[in-house]
């Protein structure tokens, strides 16, 4: 069997066990939907009483947060196998059964699970994001689309990169370190408000350590139709997505280096 | 005095365990930077970008910073979850147990909750007064740093209203414990009551920088109590009458959600199901 046909094998499988409760599945999913609306709220009560900030509307922020927003959500769908790793399957002595099986333990800790609820936070995303696109008014003509799912590619790469990432550091500490909510969470907290808010230091951890900016601000504003008033050239803004692609690469020579030096915690 | 003892003793022991987790309170401490860190550049931002409605603001922005660094630094004083002890108690009907005491049993929990929040924010705050408070203003961004508050007034009434947020966020973990007892599960409520808190209490945004319209609403219901009226009376922007309101507002808030919980307490515990074998 290949290795996509495994992985739907694994997906459905989940999927039907989610599925036994599905009043659960479904209040969970509401429940992402509703928890997640708060993030836009501060948001427009800022705006309500200060008009403006740079130039920039609620609409715009809108789609800013609503772009990184998707990207994280479609994320969260296959990425859970390597977000509890460092409890479930280090910790346990787990990882041992996955690396006596005869595929790769990426393609497996991806099967682990198919977060269903995550369903509710993708359509509150989509929501903000072509909500706040009609307010500012972006004609939606096809090369824009392909941009934002270029984008939104690059999106997922890099917060697939950060919990590879966070995954590796528990070949090490055994746990799973929960600080990376902070590049996560915080990521999308940060990402929803234009780089140049913030200061000097900040904007280039987000351009160049953690490459938030590279699949929100920078796209977006190509998207937008907008030049990038810190001066980036044009050139660059709809290449900016391929850093989550970098990103994932660097995530994995970690993964593969933990890998190497895994021993058992197991009895 | 002797009545007292049993309480005073589940409170010591349980704040004292609580403080021995070093590496979670460094890890919350490293989250609370990034969140506060954030909102401080985004609120500046909003301030020096519309000068006539950041002059018609209720709070100034430097109100506003070290609003935001004590709201990081006291964030575990609000009651996100119910209390995991009691939860894993319903779970595994170690709630007999407690039943059988030869105390009160609300007032028991009550007291362990209270050392429980307690504890997970003294070192947090600690460090972060360090953190914002001093080595902010060392590296030359005091304009960002977490500033004393301006007047004695000012900080005699925080040193009154933070206590008393402490016993009106603990009446309010005491609901949320006696739902779980209710229901068996901590997963829903948690979650549903996380929303509510965040925005309510101030730490999404200070209560004040909402709009107007809203104010009076915002100021009288029972989340304020917990941490916005406390930083209000700190960067004082409630003085003289409204800040003997704000006090008044938290005192009655605590009665009556202890009398709420304990009217709920003696139902639920009436027809508990006990758990476990």
């Amino acid at each position: 069997m290949n290795s996509a046909a495994l992985l739907l094998r694994y997906f459905s499988a989940s999927l039907r066990s989610q599925l036994q409760y599905p009043g659960s599945a479904i209040m969970l999913g509401i429940g992402a939907f509703l928890t997640t609306i708060i993030d836009m709220l501060a948001a427009w009560a800022l705006f309500d009483r200060f008009g403006q900030v740079q130039g920039w509307g609620l609409g715009h922020i809108a789609v800013f947060y609503g772009v990184v927003s998707t990207s994280f959500a479609l994320t969260d769908f296959f990425t859970r196998g390597f977000d509890v790793f460092g409890g479930e399957f280090v910790k346990t002595g787990a990882f041992d059964r996955v690396l006596l099986r005869p595929r790769s333990p990426a393609l497996q800790l991806i099967g682990y699970e198919f977060r269903l609820s995550r369903f509710g936070r993708l359509a509150q995303a989509l929501l903000v994001l072509f909500v706040g696109a009609a307010v500012v008014g972006v004609t939606w003509s096809p090369d824009k689309i392909l941009l934002l799912a270029w984008t939104i590619t690059g999106g997922v790469a890099l917060f697939t990169g950060l919990l590879v990432l966070q995954a590796s550091f528990a070949f090490w500490t055994t746990e799973s370190l929960e600080v990376f909510n902070v590049l996560t969470y915080g990521g999308i907290q940060a990402a929803q408000f234009p780089l140049s808010l913030y200061a000097g230091w900040f904007r280039n951890f987000l351009i160049f350590v953690v490459p938030l900016g590279c699949v929100a601000y920078y796209p977006v504003l190509a998207i937008l139709d907008q030049p990038d008033p810190l001066g980036a050239p044009d050139w660059w803004l709809p290449t900016a997505p391929a850093m989550g692609f970098v990103f994932l690469a660097a995530s994995f020579l970690a993964w593969r280096a933990g890998i190497r030096r895994y021993t058992s915690t197991g009895s | 005095m002797d009545a007292a003892r049993p309480y005073l003793a589940a409170f010591s022991s349980r704040f004292l365990l609580m403080l021995q987790y070093r590496a979670a309170a460094i890890a919350g401490f490293a989250t609370q930077c990034w969140w506060g860190g954030i909102k401080v550049m985004i609120y500046a931002a909003f301030f020096a970008a519309a000068p006539a409605a950041a002059a018609a603001s209720p709070m100034t922005l430097a109100q506003v910073i070290t609003y935001t660094w004590l709201a990081q630094a006291l964030l575990a004083l609000t009651p996100w979850n119910a209390d995991p002890e009691v939860a894993l108690a319903v779970r595994t009907g170690a709630v007999a147990y407690d039943r059988l005491r030869p105390v009160d049993t609300y007032s028991l929990w009550y007291v362990r909750g209270g050392a429980w929040m307690a504890s997970r924010a003294l070192p947090r705050a600690a460090l972060m007064l360090l953190g914002a408070g001093l080595v902010l203003p060392l590296i030359g961004l005091s304009d960002w740093a977490w500033k004393p508050p301006p007047s004695f007034a000012a900080a005699a009434a925080f040193a009154i209203s933070l206590p008393l947020a402490l016993a009106l966020a603990t009446a309010f973990l005491m609901i949320v414990n006696i739902i779980v007892a209710a229901t068996l599960t901590d997963r829903g409520i948690n979650v549903l009551f996380n929303s509510l808190i965040i925005v309510f209490s101030g730490n999404l945004l200070p209560l004040a920088l909402y709009p107007d319209w809203a104010q009076t609403a915002l100021l009288i219901q029972p989340f304020a109590g917990m941490m916005d009226i406390p930083l209000r009376l700190y960067v004082g922007q409630l003085q003289g009458s409204e800040a003997l309101l704000g006090l008044g507002l938290q005192v009655f808030w605590t009665v009556a959600l202890i009398l709420l919980g304990r009217v709920a307490m003696a139902r639920v515990m009436r027809r508990l199901d006990v758990q476990g074998g």
